[in-house]
């Protein structure tokens, strides 16, 4: 059977901006991909080339086997899709607008369930530009399920969700995953990444910086495993640095957040409590552990803020 | 994290893709076209009330803007005229304005995601321009009946056509419109154009009571085409060819351009 997702080399360019450089990715059925990557990293394209709404420049993009750009016709009845900023008639009325979708596919799951399921009944007769953020993309990922695809694209799909519907949804695609849909989706949340996906694949400029499962990937450089606390702000960190051995370093990673950097041992746990205690401070969750998978994605993507 | 289990039964979501009927998608699609239209306040007030209010007001009160009238009751002369600024106000302005918001929100790219293919995507908004037309005719029928209206029984099968080619010659236009520019630039723009039409593109005004060579000029115009196509079957019982040679080629012109023009968001 043919991959979910198959892409070779893909190039996308708008003007004189290249969005998509040379991308490769391969994406098992089944299977959860999550695609991370700052805003502008050409995610979005991507997704939107494999959807068949963007041509490629240049390389290869087989979706369920088939090209988007050729066969789209073949191809959407058996995907599903959830857009960025959802999609809806302004006055369509939720409960109308699922049904409308649902019509369009040869046996749909039944929309008065999902629209209970995604906590939405309530706001069934409600016009589409009335509905709140988080109910607009609770009402667009309704969309992408209820033709019962083989294969879904979530960009962003937990975007201004609050965290209750946030789990809904995560206990959602887990569902689909183990029913066997694949499910490819991008996000700015990490804590959705780590929990959810088989892949994470990391892009910036257009271009993939990393892949492998979220353990692998926080994994990568286990030795530099870290000691982490909190404590009040503006500690002097040069005096911290002093009193451990040769080669640590201490920063103030952000307020109130300290990270020592180096082999730990329970030498330097030690000698870290110990100095605290001399400055009178209560170091707050000390911990001590591989690095998260946001720490991983600021270092391959830095730190500075992106304009 | 809850448990999987806990939410959802195993198999809920078990894939079983493929395209719905041909027939539903068109239904369900049209449905909710047409009920979006006469749902719309703006657009009845646009499609229907405005319409209504002329027909009453020009049949009763004595300020035609034409000396031409001769013998005709004054509601004979009006409804013709009325008839096709109701099909210029909702395949064309209603349309326009619609398809212009439609596309900031989201929605074409929405469908055209699903299964729907891009012609069935056309074909459920033109069957509900058609319907929405369909009313306008019966209610603006039934006032001018009302009135004492007297159409040529003859002319009446004339006029389906017409407001058919006349539905789809503005449709295309309103697609044309809507689907180029941004939201705000349409709704100005296809109200503009109403109101330029309304009084100088052969509605209101007859091309033949327009002095020299703009008669000829507003004659070819698809308002000036189906006023005066209308009028002709309505009044005299007689079929156009010319009116709607004009319409159709409008229509043709329109619709291709539209095709190529025409943007998702």
């Amino acid at each position: 059977m043919s991959a979910a997702v198959e892409i070779t080399g893909l190039v996308k360019r708008f003007g004189a901006v290249t969005a998509v450089d040379g991308l490769d990715l391969k994406m098992p059925r089944a299977s959860l991909l999550a695609l991370l990557g700052p805003n502008g990293a050409g995610k979005t394209t991507t997704v939107e080339i494999c959807e068949g709404f963007l041509r490629p420049d240049a390389g290869t993009v087989r979706v369920l086997g088939l090209d988007p750009a050729r066969d789209g016709s073949a191809l959407r009845p058996r995907i599903g899709v959830m857009p960025q900023g959802g999609g809806a008639y302004p006055g369509v009325r939720a409960e109308e607008m699922l049904r409308l979708v649902a019509a369009c596919a040869a046996s749909p799951l039944d929309p008065a369930w999902l629209l209970d399921t995604l906590g939405l009944a309530s706001a069934k007769r409600t016009p589409y530009k009335r509905l709140s953020g988080g109910q607009q993309q609770r009402l667009s990922l309704a969309c992408a399920l209820v033709g019962r695809p083989e294969l879904v694209f979530l960009d962003e799909p937990t975007a201004g969700m609050d965290p209750q519907a946030r789990r809904l949804v995560w206990d959602l695609l887990t569902a689909l995953r183990g029913d066997g849909v694949s499910v490819l989706l991008t996000t700015h949340l990490m804590e959705e990444a780590e929990t959810l996906a088989d892949e994470v694949v990391i892009v910036d400029d257009g271009n993939v910086i990393a892949q492998g499962s979220p353990s692998a990937l926080t994994a990568e450089h286990a030795e530099d495993a870290q000691l982490r606390f909190k404590a009040r702000p503006g500690l002097n960190t040069d005096l911290l640095t002093a009193a451990l051995p040769e080669g640590y370093l201490v920063r103030e990673s952000s307020p109130g957040g300290y990270r020592v950097a180096g082999l730990v041992s329970p030498q330097v746990v030690s000698t870290v409590t110990a100095w605290c205690a001399q400055q009178g401070v209560l170091a707050e969750e000390l911990h001590v552990g591989k690095r998260d998978l946001e720490e991983v994605f600021l270092e391959l993507t830095g730190r500075e803020l992106r304009t | 994290m809850t448990a999987t289990g806990a939410r959802f039964e195993p198999g809920t979501f078990t894939p079983a893709p493929g395209a719905g009927r041909y027939g539903r998608m068109l239904l369900t699609h049209a449905r909710v076209e047409t009920s979006l239209t006469l749902r719309h306040g703006e657009q009845i007030l646009l499609t229907l009330l405005i319409p209504l209010a002329l027909l009453v007001g020009l049949s009763l009160l004595d300020f035609l803007p034409t000396g031409e009238i001769g013998s005709l009751e004054r509601v004979d002369w009006v409804t013709p005229r009325i008839l096709a600024l109701a099909v210029m106000s909702s395949a064309f302005t209603g349309q326009a304005i619609a398809l212009g918001f439609d596309r900031r929100y989201g929605v074409l790219k929405r469908l055209s995601a699903t299964a729907l293919p891009r012609w069935l995507l056309v074909a459920g908004r033109l069957v509900a321009a058609l319907v929405v037309v369909a009313l306008q005719a019966v209610v603006i029928g039934v006032v001018a009946a009302l009135l004492g209206w007297s159409p040529s029984g003859a002319g009446l099968g004339f006029a389906v056509v017409l407001l058919v080619l006349g539905t789809l010659a503005f449709g295309a236009l309103g697609v044309l419109l809507g689907g180029a520019l941004r939201a705000e630039a349409v709704l100005a723009l296809a109200n503009i154009v109403w109101f330029v039409l309304l009084l100088a593109g052969g509605i209101l005004m007859a091309p033949s009571s327009l002095p020299g060579a703009l008669g000829d000029v507003v004659a070819l115009l698809p308002s000036g085409a189906l006023a005066e196509g209308l009028r002709e079957a309505l009044v005299e019982g007689t079929f156009a060819w010319g009116p709607v040679a004009t319409l159709a080629v409008w229509a043709v012109a329109a619709g291709a351009l539209a095709t190529r023009t025409t943007k998702l968001t």
